[in-house]
């Protein structure tokens, strides 16, 4: 299966990459480079350069392709509506706040059910699931995650007439959590 | 270790159908599972895997919980307030504690 396929539409998540890698460069963080840049650094012998000009894409754990399969099934999300906001550097990968949200009126007819969060990298991908109900009178969650390493986040959420919204966010992560090395 | 100090805040006063934060945050050491202690043998799992939050018996929010969630957990979630009641809201942990804490609420 191709991981980029099911997770991220090539164009966008190369942009947001692309638009970081000064950034990136900067904080000394392409430690995370993943193989497939070894191998292009090894051939092209270019070195470093040639990985910040082409960052390689962030592939997610086999864990996470199967998460994120058995919530969406074969449906297809819809980008936009579903809004999650963490931040784009954070130092310490074991407080990393997170918000989702999504405008909706949260009546019986028209509501979320359900958002999940997931984690590309770590160790276990299902981070969260919220379940709202029409008590909940708005679409927002908050709180606070590990991030093992850089990574892309993952929220889905699953409306009251089954359609699936999607958002995602790269974060830099400086000191992993998640208790691993 | 079992959860403590929970702390729950909401708005002192809400009028009925007036949509509030409530923002929920307890003491718990949330143990992955990954980690290992010093003679390297794996220290289990022990987080609190749900979180519900009830209004007069009607559920409003449920939070399935990983091993991802920072220790010390904080949820904020909103509530439609239907009129006068109270909030129920409780953790339960993998070594099998729940936390049960209860607020009236003052609605005007």
């Amino acid at each position: 299966m191709n991981a980029r396929s099911i997770l991220t539409p090539p164009k966008p998540a190369r942009d947001r990459l692309v638009d970081r890698r000064e950034v990136l460069a900067g904080a000394g963080v392409l430690a995370f480079v993943i193989s497939g840049a070894r191998g292009a650094r090894a051939e092209t012998g270019a070195g470093r350069a040639a990985v910040i000009a082409d960052p390689p894409p962030l592939v997610p754990t086999a864990q996470f392709q199967d998460a994120f399969q058995k919530i969406v099934g074969s449906g297809t999300p819809i980008e936009g509506r579903l809004v999650l906001e963490l931040p784009e550097d954070a130092e310490n990968g074991n407080i990393v706040p997170y918000k989702i949200s999504a405008e909706s009126p949260m009546t019986e007819a028209d509501h979320i059910q359900r958002i999940h969060l997931l984690s590309t990298q770590n160790p276990q991908a299902s981070v969260a699931t919220f379940h709202l109900t029409t008590l909940s009178g708005k679409a927002a969650v908050s709180g606070r995650m590990r991030l093992a390493k850089t990574q892309e986040v993952v929220a889905v959420a699953v409306t009251s007439d089954n359609a699936l919204l999607v958002a995602r966010q790269v974060v830099a992560v400086g000191i992993g959590g998640c208790g691993v090395d | 270790m079992p959860a403590t100090k929970p702390r729950v805040r909401f708005p002192e006063q809400a009028a009925a159908g007036e949509i509030i934060e409530i923002k929920a945050l307890i003491t718990h050491v949330m143990e992955t599972g990954n980690r290992k202690d010093a003679e390297g043998q794996p220290i289990p799992r022990n987080i609190i895997h749900t979180f519900t939050a009830h209004y007069d018996g009607d559920l409003i929010f449920t939070a399935e919980l990983g091993s991802g969630i920072s220790a010390n957990p904080f949820l904020s979630f909103f509530f439609r307030v239907p009129g006068p009641g109270e909030l129920w809201v409780s953790w339960k942990d993998d070594e099998g504690g729940e936390t049960v804490e209860r607020y009236p609420l003052n609605v005007v």
